[in-house]
């Protein structure tokens, strides 16, 4: 018996949607485990986190809350990932996002009326996200710098000088940390607890996002890239300036994300802005297979294991970590069973006839066939 | 004239201290991506290691045994990136970030929870056996070059280990043949080399060494384990790589610019500076992508390629 691989003309479309479940599955395996040999009962609690999550119109509320960051950064990283470019530094760029619409709402009231600070203070933030995601692209685009690390290397630097300000360029004098609180007119309202009007600007990007992968010619431009780039280029399709136009709005939504947290929940900058919801969108954006609404579904999910963790730190007392460490956990069997989607399996007894599938001189050319990355874009909803 | 000489000498003692947890970690990562695999989870084995290397060290009291368990640790996530990408076709860069991600998690969970009860279960803020500095009579004396003699046991391991890694890769079978799989896998396969083996053996060897790294700085830089002890190190190991174009011997270089710059960044705070430590701690990062973008516009205008020609690219053998 010898189990042979072939790779899909197209990716499976049952296996895209049981390799996430699955992965769920075995992450809270292994939590359960860790649980365990840490002297927790599991089942205790995950009740528990369930129940803070989902127990309460309060829970419910703070899942939203902590949904809106994850959401955007999630879409702004499935975005760049799309044409393959890992922006890994949704991080930076939300912070940025918040430190410039914190800058607006602070300082530009006094010479502007105060109903344009509110849109003013969005837009600006999205300006920054994706000035801090456009450097690297362009980078990328013209030097061929490796973007991985530029992208992240940006997210210290943006968190330091973040943390410059709110301890002590912008600082409010009467508090050690934190800038005053931005004026009432430059909020976004609130809906539900402390969950903000940024839910609706996270759904429809997501929505638009989703149209603009499945109608347009950019959507299509960004798959070619992602899979094929030889093929890209042979259509003509200009991979420099995508890579730039791209990533400025993959930046914009990260941007923007920051952006909502200062103007709908912090109201002010303060410590606690950059927590990791940029690294947990690489998580988002990767389980739900780059889709924009799966990342709202898979952001909802991450946002409640992260609430689930506080309120077991508050109750049982035990690290809120527990929820990150789920997170952390979810990409690796979702890795692992990306390959069924991938691939088709077949089993083979003894040597086979047909050499219609396999060409033995294929394999020896030198030549580097089969090179391409697995393909991750699951089409549709 | 004699306090510039001191000045020189401090600065250098730092710099090399700083820089041993960089060295081990890019000589992991250049045998790593010398057989063709990426690994980003530097950063989330460098914590995996620091965190249980110190644990082990603080219950055992014993920090060879620590030493140990990082190494294993180490080797332990790296064999799940391995398994991920080779034998699972994974897509590399997403593999090594989740075990960055899940790294950075467990580390800061273990954190919080292998410590002694009456510290509420953390580690963070406990005191265990450490290697300390071990300055050696004469040579440690010498102005300048004496820092080289003052340092803990791990640095002065290194003064073996680069060597000996330089050398295994350029002189030895096993080194020609490491090469050949990340340079052509193809032609490695057909020249009897184990394509699949070679890549697993390195992979794990480098997360062994990265997570030795990760060790080096709880048991010996810092005082203990503390929550993100790295600062983004693992990233900036990942830099090293590149800028010392794949080869363990210049990482040394680079690694000593980089603690070079701690160095200054400490002095500077110590001395009292005008300048927003903000902007200070800045640098690190600031420098890793002015050095990233010269190497590589270096690297096109003398058209040298350093990266191993098949890194990052699964290698299938569909066939036979």
């Amino acid at each position: 018996m010898k189990l042979e691989l072939k790779k899909r003309e197209t990716v499976s479309r049952r296996a895209a949607l049981l390799v996430p479940l699955a992965s769920f599955g075995v992450s809270l395996l292994f939590g359960a485990i860790l649980l365990a040999v840490s002297g927790a009962n599991p089942l205790r609690t995950y009740a528990a986190m369930a129940v803070g999550a989902f127990g309460s119109l309060n829970g419910l509320s703070e899942v939203l809350v902590k949904s809106i960051p994850l959401i955007l950064t999630g879409l702004g990283v499935a975005l760049a990932f799309r044409m393959r470019f890992w922006n890994i530094g949704a991080e930076g760029q939300l912070t940025m996002g918040a430190v410039a619409a914190a800058g607006v709402a602070l300082f530009w009231s006094q010479n502007l009326p105060a109903w344009t600070i509110l849109p003013l203070a969005l837009v600006m933030g999205c300006v920054a996200g994706a000035l801090w995601a456009g450097v690297p692209a362009l980078l990328k685009a013209t030097l061929k710098v490796d973007e991985t690390l530029t992208t992240l290397m940006l997210n210290y630097v943006a968190v330091l000088y973040s943390e410059h300000l709110y301890y002590i360029a912008w600082r409010a004098p009467s508090a050690n940390s934190g800038t005053e609180r931005i004026p009432e007119f430059s909020w976004l309202p609130k809906i539900i607890g402390r969950a903000h009007a940024g839910i609706f600007i996270g759904l429809a990007l997501a929505l638009l996002l989703w149209a603009v992968f499945r109608y347009t010619r950019w959507g299509f431009e960004l798959k070619i890239i992602g899979s094929n780039p030889n093929a890209a280029r042979y259509l003509g399709i200009n991979i420099a300036r995508n890579i730039v136009v791209t990533l400025l709005v993959s930046g914009a939504i990260s941007g923007l994300a920051g952006a909502s947290e200062v103007l709908g929940l912090t109201r002010r900058l303060q410590q606690g802005i950059s927590v990791g919801y940029g690294y947990t969108a690489i998580i988002i954006a990767w389980m739900a297979q780059l889709n924009p609404l799966g990342v709202v579904l898979v952001a909802f999910l991450m946002a409640a294991l992260l609430v689930g963790g506080d309120q077991i730190q508050m109750r049982m007392r035990l690290p809120a970590s527990v929820g990150v460490v789920l997170q952390g956990m979810l990409l690796i069997p979702m890795l692992a069973g990306s390959i069924f989607r991938d691939y088709s399996l077949h089993f083979s007894r003894g040597k086979h006839l047909e050499s219609g599938t396999a060409n033995p001189e294929e394999a020896d050319d030198g030549r580097p066939a089969e090179t391409e990355e697995p393909h991750a874009t699951g089409d549709g909803a | 004239m004699t306090e510039t000489l001191t000045l020189l000498t401090s600065i250098l003692t730092i710099t090399l201290r700083a820089g041993t947890s960089l060295i081990y970690g890019a000589i992991g990562e250049t045998y790593t991506e010398r057989s063709g695999i990426l690994n980003l989870g530097v950063e989330g084995t460098m914590l995996m290691g620091a965190v249980t290397g110190f644990a082990t060290a603080y219950y055992s009291g014993s920090v060879w045994l620590g030493l140990l368990v990082a190494m294993i640790v180490g080797a332990a996530l790296a064999a799940l990136h391995a398994f991920l990408t080779v034998t699972m076709r994974a897509n590399q860069v997403v593999s090594g970030l989740s075990i960055t991600l899940f790294g950075t998690g467990l580390a800061s969970f273990l954190g919080e929870r292998l410590g002694p009860a009456s510290n509420n279960y953390n580690l963070v803020g406990m005191i265990g056996p450490r290697f300390s500095p071990l300055a050696i009579p004469g040579l440690s004396e010498i102005p300048a070059l004496g820092a080289f003699f003052k340092q803990d046991l791990l640095t002065y391991a290194l003064f073996l280990l680069v060597p000996l890694a330089w050398a295994y890769l350029y002189k030895t079978r096993n080194g020609l043949n490491l090469r050949a799989v990340g340079e052509n896998p193809q032609t490695a396969d057909a020249m009897g080399i184990d394509v699949i083996k070679t890549r697993y053996l390195y992979t794990i060897v480098g997360g062994a060494l990265i997570g030795l790294g990760g060790a080096h700085l709880s048991l010996a830089y810092a005082p203990g384990w503390a929550e993100n002890i790295t600062g983004g190190r693992g990233w900036i190991v990942i830099a090293l790589v590149i800028f010392a174009m794949w080869n363990p011997a210049r990482a040394v270089l680079g690694a000593v610019l980089f603690g070079g710059i701690n160095a200054v960044q400490f002095r500077l705070q110590a001395g009292g500076t005008t300048i927003p430590s903000a902007y200070l701690n800045m640098l690190p990062y600031l420098i890793t992508i002015a050095v990233l973008v010269a190497m590589t516009w270096w690297e096109a205008l003398s058209h040298r390629i350093g990266a191993p020609a098949a890194l990052g690219t699964p290698y299938m053998r569909e066939d036979k």
